[in-house]
């Protein structure tokens, strides 16, 4: 059985055995865990004699009151984030204080137990807790393994995909509740905001198989001898139907003659999510200029739009997965805040390079080099 | 005739949430101002509504506190709902029950998004005292 090591910091000594005393004969298990976890519980009744015991020996867990009679447990907390170690801070305190439960937030307090607690109060939270750091620490350990199982990552997308669902359950509540009346015209709006949603969520479904496409590594790759010309052509042709709808005008430069080694999918990815892109944020009549030509040792290919463009601030995200740029012209465009990060990842790939040049209201510019070699 | 219908204003950056809420707040029999962000916000704000509901995270974590403290500053009777989703997304819980919480927020309830429509119905009508 592994023994966590419980640091209870509070001034209040019966707080420090009423933990004590609870955790001495509570054990957990979970289902993905070979070993139970039990605990072993230490007291320290200021920050100062705490620090102490972090410094010769940090321990697992630390259960932090905030009001101690030198350093407060907030300072206390600021300088334990600071020393990054391999400890999960739960704060107990009372719900007042909602400046202290932002900050403590902020430096990485993993949860707030309220004071007087009970019992079964303390326990559901160490129980939290526990699988909270051994989540972690199996993160970490496959990440030394080189195993890149993304946790981050995937609760991030789980967020994406069930802000979705909320937005379109909300809608058909006020459907089935009938709230502006019997005629259906009336929620043509709440409609129309629902088929969005639903397909972003589809764009987000077929990025995510392009994601793990990228994330399987090489071994599916099927690198051969290709003509992006023919490629370049195959895009504008899946593009000219979106281009069609949007009123946008697409114009062509593809040298002849480009081959290079290329896996041909990745290569219609980055086509298909620039030119997409840049028919989906253009304005109405625009024109979107895509041209591929050999530039030296490089095959440089450009997607020039005259859309919505990009503000200075928000160029920097642009890249990040998940990312999506939040403005009112940008709130009925079905994106998944995926495509250019994973544009990015498989030019990447092939050691090339994606810039960015873009102006508010003008049009926004990508270009793209990737090495012939 | 007069119009005396009360005015809810609501601020929320997700512009579905916004849509329902302000569909389910209509259908209350209230008249409904949007904005959806606070520089909208306190744009709309110079006429007087009767009670505002503010998601709390916005442009920044704490922008719905922000904007509640700046209504209040200018309308101190305007009862004010924050209206947010952190506590099933972090875990958090904030509560306003007592005078101490009151004073540090200035607010007057906080309501975790997605409660019923009659629940809603009925916090507004006890703060708007009908």
């Amino acid at each position: 059985m592994e023994k966590l090591r419980v640091l209870v910091v509070d001034d209040e000594p019966g707080i420090r055995s009423g933990v004590s005393r609870i955790l001495r004969n509570y054990s957990i298990g979970f289902p993905f865990m070979e070993d139970d976890f039990s605990f072993e519980t230490i007291e320290a009744e200021t920050g100062e004699i705490a620090l102490e015991i972090i410094n010769k020996n940090a321990p697992d867990i630390i259960l932090l009151d905030n009001k101690l009679p030198g350093i407060q447990g907030i300072d206390l907390l600021e300088i334990i984030s600071k020393m990054r170690l391999d400890t999960a801070v739960m704060m107990i305190t009372s719900y007042a204080s909602l400046d202290i439960a932002v900050k403590a937030t902020n430096l990485g307090a993993y949860n707030f137990v309220p004071k007087p607690f009970t019992p079964v109060e303390l326990k559901s939270s160490i129980e939290n807790i526990s699988k909270h750091l051994f989540l972690k620490r199996m993160t970490r350990k496959m990440k030394e393994e080189g195993k890149q199982i993304r946790f981050q990552f995937l609760s991030v997308l789980s967020h994406e995909l069930k802000s979705p669902l909320n937005a379109i359950e909300g809608y058909l509540r006020i459907m089935e509740e009938k709230q502006v009346g019997e005629n259906i015209e009336d929620y043509m709006s709440m409609i129309d905001r629902s088929l969005i949603r639903i397909k972003g969520m589809r764009n987000l479904i077929m990025d995510m198989l392009d994601l793990t496409k990228l994330e399987s590594g090489k071994k599916s790759r099927k690198l051969i001898k290709t003509d992006l010309n023919y490629l370049a052509n195959m895009a504008l042709d899946t593009v000219k139907p979106l281009a069609i709808q949007h009123n946008v005008t697409l114009n062509s430069n593809i040298e002849e003659d480009l081959v290079i080694t290329v896996d041909k999918d990745e290569v219609e990815i980055i086509f298909n999510n620039l030119l997409s892109n840049a028919v989906k944020y253009n304005h109405e009549n625009g024109e979107v200029n895509f041209s591929v030509h050999k530039n030296n040792s490089n095959i440089e290919i450009i997607v020039k739009d005259s859309g919505i463009g990009i503000s200075k601030e928000d160029l920097p995200k642009l890249f990040e997965e998940f990312s999506r740029i939040k403005t009112s012209e940008t709130r009925d465009i079905a994106g998944t805040g995926l495509g250019l990060s994973i544009t990015k990842k498989m030019v990447e790939l092939y050691q090339g390079n994606i810039k960015v040049d873009s102006k508010p209201g003008i049009g926004t510019t990508f270009t793209i080099e990737l090495p012939i070699a | 005739m007069i119009n005396n219908k009360k005015l809810v204003l609501i601020v929320d950056d997700d512009p579905d949430y916004l849509l329902q809420l302000k569909t389910n707040v209509e259908s209350f029999g209230f008249k409904v101002v949007t904005a959806e962000n606070v520089k909208d916000a306190l744009e709309v704000l110079d006429t007087k509504p009767d009670l505002a509901i503010l998601d709390l995270m916005m442009e920044t974590q704490d922008a719905g506190f922000v904007l509640s403290y700046k209504i209040k500053k200018r309308y101190p009777d305007v009862p004010v709902i924050i209206a947010s989703s952190v506590t099933s997304e972090t875990g958090l819980n904030f509560h306003l029950e007592t005078e101490e919480d009151r004073n540090w927020i200035k607010a007057d309830k906080y309501l975790e998004k997605g409660i019923r429509s009659d629940q809603l119905h009925r916090e507004i009508n006890k703060l708007l005292k009908l």
